[in-house]
């Protein structure tokens, strides 16, 4: 059975990073794994968007409308924009930052309220303040690095296979705390 | 054999080192640039950030010429600035193989456009290649250079946005030293003048339709029979789309797109039922597979816009939608200029000037959105200063007082330095603003001929933009601090005003390079606020305005760049040291 993940953000909030941890993680645990990523000018501050499929055997890079297993969202907003590829039972992990577009900041269009509430009402949602988290730890880098080990929690790899590849994957300067970043979303 | 999991554009540059390429040249652009980014990295393959396509082209074509195996690679407009060389080279052919990866966007993912590259190399009489995952982006790359090297042609593999920034698994192979043809004079076959091209078009002709006669037999175009009530013929990326919607579906698996293997697609016609045609943009396998009466269906229920999906086969042929919530009304996120972009600031002094700006290919094509609202054309590369021009001509001096051409450096160093040229010399009285930030900033920052690297990294003399525009006789080329908005309000007022081209350099290095930090963070005054709101009119994505009507900076993104604190005119906001 495939697995379906999406990572989704704000251009900008490391979500090549993150795939690029997941993609590591499937792969070595013998998976067959496709990620599909966004370069270029959408990453200037943009809504993005990062696929990740893992299984037997994948065919398709990309997740569609009503597949995701787990939704990752970095941002509130983009949670919201991005909850119709869940699946019935599927996972979202948000952390619970609001960053305005630049069309709410012009007055062009509101940020809508209570956006985690809401998507509680449909959704199995996992909420984390992750950079206030991360700045407790020292670096208000990593805090995608506490989201991704919430969503970790819903998918089927050992702490210390994600610790491994997490050595493995960001610079070596930065191992030690984004291991503990990973940590504190993993075990709470 | 070693497995990894590879980018499609990684991939493409593993096959090139697998093929034993000995040069690459290309331009970068979105989403080809991390072919020669990978390319780099293997130390028997000489490659290079050529200042366009064209010349990128025309490297690869004279090592090939030579004797060696080569490669270009570029976004598909980018075909088009290589497209007067493509054309030609398809004439006279190659001596070590030559392959042009050309990589095109459907869904406009970073693109002007949405151009199908198999219509040019229709066109151009070049076969194309078509890989569906990483695995085959390695494996048809060096397919192609077996396939140039036999039926002496250049050969295009086609990508797209979703196969070139995916990652799949790859199995890794050795490097295989080709060993270098050997040079022969041959004017017949490399001087493309009338007499000798009236016979290579000849060739040429009779090589295509060899190729469309062996392609039946070629491996990568692949019959795959199951269910014969419903045959798909499709190619890259929609291939998986097809094998995700249709797992039992039979399936003709077209590895070259161009040109098409009739006999293999009539008898796989004959075999199944119900035919679709599943390819994105052009419907170009359609049309002649059509024209040879076999009935199929394609853009009569798929679009020729943007990209496909499993879930588009589910909807209009299994009749099966998925089950699913509509996508919520959510207020857009466009890209933006980032915080502390030197963009921000020159597009904040002309707003406030009320310039209209002829824009060109760049991050700094976001000064078209609002609240910029600065730039009103761009059209492609390089176009900027020449549509200014052409205002000029056709309206006359008085009509471009308020207007400047805004250009990037790479961009200008890519064709721009073409169009200043003219207007030089044709007597135009525009201004030119370079916007200059060190880098080729949108594709994530290549070097070119202007930043004084390479792109193996070798330190070597930049080239002065400064003196380039110079040395075409322009006396005024003014160099400011893009940061600077008081200098610049006062020299863009002034060089509007004159009656001769003027060219205004505003440098500031991209705030995304690397070691380029501004060692503070601004920071509002809250008694000092006035809550106007002047400091949030040029975007920056850093502030906003608090519950009380104060402003907020949000200290995680600020870059610490100063503009807002120089428009405020109330000194609430104040930079501190980080």
């Amino acid at each position: 059975m495939t697995k379906n993940i999406m990572i989704v953000g704000v251009g900008g909030q490391g979500t090549l990073l993150t795939s690029r941890i997941l993609g590591g993680i499937t792969l070595g645990a013998g998976y067959d794994v496709k990620l599909s990523e966004v370069h270029g000018m959408a990453q200037r501050g943009g809504s993005v968007v990062t696929f990740v499929r893992y299984g037997e055997n994948v065919a398709e890079p990309i997740v569609e409308e009503g597949q995701a297993d787990v939704l990752i969202a970095f941002e509130k907003l983009e949670a919201l924009r991005y909850a119709h590829f869940l699946k019935k039972d599927g996972a979202l992990v948000v952390n619970e930052q609001r960053i305005e577009p630049i069309t709410v900041v012009t007055g062009a269009a509101e940020y809508p309220e209570h956006i985690v509430e809401d998507l509680e009402k449909e959704h199995t949602v996992y909420k984390i303040d992750a950079m206030e988290e991360a700045k407790k730890l020292g670096n208000s880098k990593v805090f995608n690095i506490i989201v991704l080990g919430m969503a970790a929690k819903h998918m089927d790899f050992s702490k210390e296979a994600w610790l491994k590849v997490i050595e493995e994957t960001v610079p070596p300067k930065t191992v030690a705390i984004n291991q503990k970043a990973f940590l504190k979303g993993f075990e709470g | 054999m070693e497995k990894k999991i590879m980018l499609g554009n990684e991939a493409v540059a593993r096959g090139a080192y697998e093929a034993g390429v000995k040069v690459s040249a290309a331009y970068p652009g979105t989403p080809s640039t991390e072919i020669s980014e990978n390319i780099a990295l293997y130390d028997a393959i000489y490659a290079e950030w050529s200042p366009n396509e064209k010349v990128a082209a025309e490297v690869a074509i004279g090592a090939s010429i030579s004797g060696v195996r080569a490669m270009a690679s570029m976004k598909h407009v980018g075909v088009n600035v290589a497209s007067d060389p493509l054309y030609t080279i398809s004439y006279s052919g190659v001596n070590g193989g030559l392959v042009l990866v050309a990589a095109d966007d459907p869904g406009l993912y970073s693109s002007q456009n949405e151009q199908d590259t198999r219509c040019v190399a229709r066109a151009a009489l070049v076969p194309v290649l078509e890989p569906s995952d990483s695995q085959e982006a390695k494996d048809f790359v060096k397919f192609a250079y077996e396939l140039s090297e036999k039926y002496d042609t250049p050969v295009i593999v086609r990508t797209t946005t979703r196969l070139a920034h995916s990652q799949g698994t790859v199995t890794l192979e050795d490097r295989v030293e080709v060993e270098d043809k050997p040079y022969k004079r041959d004017p017949g076959k490399y001087v493309m003048m009338p007499g000798n091209a009236i016979g290579r078009h000849v060739y040429v002709e009779k090589r295509m339709k060899a190729l469309a006669e062996d392609g039946s037999g070629f491996p990568i175009n692949r019959a795959e029979y199951n269910d014969p009530s419903i045959g798909f013929i499709t190619s890259g990326i929609p291939y998986q789309y097809v094998k995700e919607a249709c797992p039992n579906a039979s399936v003709l698996k077209l590895g070259m797109v161009h040109p098409l293997p009739r006999r293999l697609i009539e008898e796989f016609a004959s075999k199944v039922e119900k035919l679709y045609i599943f390819e994105e943009l052009e419907p170009v396998i359609e049309e002649q597979v059509k024209s040879w009466g076999i009935e199929a269906v394609g853009k009569e229920i798929f679009t020729l816009q943007g990209e496909y999906s499993a879930n588009m086969i589910r909807e209009k042929i299994l009749h099966a939608p998925v089950e699913g919530k509509a996508p919520a009304q959510v207020p857009a996120r466009p890209p933006i200029l980032c915080p502390g972009c030197p963009h921000r600031s020159v597009y904040s002094v002309l707003r406030r000037l009320g310039i209209h700006a002829a824009g060109d290919i760049g991050c700094y094509t976001l000064g078209a959105v609002p609240p910029l609202n600065v730039i009103d054309t761009t059209i492609c590369m390089g176009s900027s200063i020449s549509t200014l021009h052409g205002m000029e001509k056709a309206k006359g001096r008085e009509y471009i007082k308020d207007w400047v051409a805004v250009i990037g450096d790479s961009t200008f160093m890519h064709t721009g330095v073409n169009s200043l040229m003219n207007m030089v010399y044709n007597q135009g009285t525009g201004t030119v603003m370079i916007l200059d930030n060190s880098t080729t900033g949108m594709t994530g920052h290549q070097d070119h001929a202007a930043t004084g690297k390479t792109l193996k990294g070798e330190v070597v003399p930049a080239i002065s933009i400064y003196k380039l525009c110079k040395s075409m006789g322009i006396s005024h080329v003014i160099e400011v601090d893009a940061f600077d908005t008081q200098k610049l309000e006062q020299v863009v007022k002034e060089e509007v005003a004159r009656d001769e081209v003027s060219v205004i350099i505003a440098q500031s290095p991209c705030v995304l390079l690397k070691g380029n930090v501004f060692p503070y963070k601004c920071s509002p005054i809250k008694d000092a606020c006035k809550k106007c709101g002047m400091c949030l009119k040029p975007g920056c994505p850093a502030l906003t305005m608090a519950a009380d009507g104060t402003i907020a900076i949000d200290d995680t993104m600020c870059n610490g760049c100063g503009l807002c604190m120089q428009i405020c005119k109330f000194g609430a906001i104040e930079r501190v040291e980080k």
